[in-house]
């Protein structure tokens, strides 16, 4: 075929023109495959706060409950547990000790024992780091992983450390502290997932 | 071409290259004289891929991809439906024993340099064909929701988190939920039957294409194409078919006997093949104390655990692999095989195969300060392998390589 009196500039305008909109119809046509992996309103919709009587929880004890699919831990704090959160030993190794992180609790749990009040800890038990569950090992004994260990959070698939106030120590994998729970405590019923003001 | 070729034949090659092909890839491919041993594990990793696709089927009549039922579906394979237990432990063996030989015929062309110029795309395709491997072993794992492909699954999926300002967003969408769940289960099942083989199929036949457009490579790095008779054929190559098809089978079916061995002896391959943890139904709400992948991805979850810092750490998991895809330009030496190369690539060759299998073995291994220490010098040794090629493969002086194949 003779190529004679062809205007290239024509035809390079309308091979662009032509593959732009091919290009736009690509897109088009990859939404509705790339939308339909989003979260089904299903899955959205479970997600209801969830309430737990924790009036027989002793201290040192630790209950998991179950919000959004994710275990949540509650524990009592025990008076050493409490006043082990202030000391300068344990705070000297943690990596956010203010909860300075403001995404990882909300408001009233931007303290020292990062709770509303101080006996009582409710954190996701999701580690920051790539979300296995950590084990609670309470006690404050030498580990292998620790010698110095003062109670807290162990998280078996990488090694993060966490104190009992679900704070990150430096130096291990994960890179924020645990995260609280919006929650709110009437009377002996604790509810997660909910906040009133 | 005989004239002579039956009625039927010549119909047939009239509207379909079937005698073409034949020759092309079988008969008339010249494959070098000297291929040892090492070249077997191609054709082993072709004949595993049939296995999976042919009892991944079966299973897919048996499994119910739902978070209720697929732990139940996959007990019920193993002791309701008739022989179910063999089918289910020869995928499972096969998905392990596809590794072994994949890693194998990965060595086999590092030692000879076969990724090298021409051979760089299939060597790129061989990657391509080893990641969407690991993507489908992966999701596999996941299918029998016991709690290692629960957690397993959990720990995988948040490497994306790590990734700045859309990580978050990114795992829920993988997810399709908020945590790991039967969304993330039903959507694993149809990439691990339908997609990814589908990739993974195309993938097997253009790395074989790429193969039989330059030839195979040799344990010497001599080029066959260099010296041929009057009539164009290499005169140290012989026909692939039936010379080296038939030639192998000996090796096929040892490869069998071990293979047998393994499903009807150590199914579980002391943990190794199916870990004791995924016996349990999957928990959310308990981390096994000890969580631990598959051995095939351990040298790269060693890599990960290494690194004190979770961006850091997902990187330099990542990198470890994508600096594979680019080994054919790092290496600057003259010559393929390493039986020419200098002292310093043979060292580093058997010094990286060693520091590799280390790897693997701590990726199972719990976390304590001796082994944290010993993956980093793995990975040290793991990326100095692959960044200092283009520094050792200059310096070093090389042997002359002979025009033929030498005589044995």
């Amino acid at each position: 075929m003779t190529q004679d009196g062809v205007n290239k500039g024509r035809r390079r305008f309308l091979y662009i023109a032509t593959g732009a909109m091919g290009a736009v119809g690509a897109v088009g046509v990859a939404t509705p495959f790339v939308r339909s992996w989003f979260p089904s309103e299903k899955a959205k919709a479970i997600g209801a706060p969830v309430t737990v009587d924790i009036s027989r929880l002793e201290p040192g004890e630790m209950r998991i409950a179950e919000w959004r699919g994710k275990p949540i831990f509650i524990v009592r704090r025990t008076e050493e547990a409490i006043a082990n959160l202030k000391s300068d030993e344990l705070v000297d190794r943690l990596s956010d000790p203010n909860s300075e992180v403001v995404s990882q609790q909300p408001e009233y749990a931007q303290n020292p024992a990062r709770s509303r009040s101080e006996d009582l800890l409710v954190l996701e038990g999701v580690c920051t780091h790539l979300g296995c569950s950590p084990q609670f090992l309470p006690n404050v004994e030498p580990q292998s992983f620790d010698e110095n260990w003062m109670g807290g959070f162990f998280c078996p698939c990488h090694g993060s450390r966490f104190d009992l106030a679900g704070r990150v120590f430096r130096g291990v994998p994960a890179p924020t502290n645990l995260v609280v729970p919006p929650h709110m405590i009437e009377g002996s019923m604790l509810t997660i997932g909910e906040d009133t003001a | 071409m005989s004239t002579n070729k039956p009625a039927f034949m010549q119909w047939l090659d009239q509207r379909l290259p079937v005698t073409n092909a034949y020759e092309k890839h079988m008969s008339k491919y010249y494959a070098p004289v000297n291929l040892n041993f090492w070249y077997v594990f191609g054709l082993l990793a072709t004949l595993v891929f049939a296995n999976q696709i042919l009892t991944g089927i079966w299973l897919t009549m048996s499994f119910v991809p739902s978070a209720d039922e697929a732990f139940l579906s996959v007990e019920y394979i193993m002791r309701d439906v008739e022989m179910g237990w063999l089918i289910r432990y020869m995928h499972s063996t096969g998905a392990s024993f596809f590794f072994i030989v994949v890693y194998l015929h990965m060595f086999r062309g590092i030692m000879y340099g076969s990724y090298k110029k021409p051979r760089e795309l299939i060597w790129v395709f061989g990657m391509f064909i080893y990641l969407v491997l690991m993507a489908e072993g992966f999701m596999g794992y996941v299918l029998p929701w016991g709690q290692m492909s629960y957690w397993g699954a959990q720990v995988i999926i948040s490497l994306f988190g790590a990734i700045p300002v859309i990580g978050d967003g990114l795992t829920e969408w993988i997810r399709g939920d908020f945590l790991i769940s039967g969304i993330t289960l039903n959507r694993f099942f149809a990439l691990h039957v339908i997609a990814l083989p589908l990739v993974l199929a195309l993938l097997v036949v253009l790395h074989i294409l790429a193969l039989h457009e330059v030839g195979s490579n040799n344990p010497d790095g001599i080029d066959i194409k260099k010296h041929k008779d009057e009539q164009g054929k290499p005169l140290d190559g012989i026909p692939f078919h039936p010379y080296y098809t038939l030639g192998k089978l000996p090796m096929i079916i040892v490869f069998l006997f071990v293979f047998c061995g393994v499903i009807f002896f150590f199914p579980e391959g002391g943990g190794y093949f199916l870990e004791h943890a995924n016996f349990e139904p999957a928990n959310p709400l308990k981390t096994p104390a000890h969580i631990a992948p598959t051995w095939y991805y351990g040298a790269f979850y060693s890599i990960l655990r290494a690194v004190p810092d979770k961006l850091m750490g997902v990187i330099a998991m990542g990198a470890a692999i994508a600096i594979l895809f680019i080994l054919p330009w790092l290496d600057k030496s003259p010559v393929l095989s390493w039986r020419y190369k200098g002292w310093m690539s043979k060292t580093a060759i058997v010094v990286f195969a060693l520091a590799f299998i280390m790897l693997s073995y701590l990726g199972g291994q719990p976390v304590t300060d001796l082994n944290t220490w010993l993956a980093r010098i793995g990975s040290v040794i793991y990326f100095g392998f692959f960044l200092l090629m283009p520094i050792y493969t200059r310096m070093e002086s090389t042997k002359p390589v002979p025009e033929r194949v030498p005589a044995k």
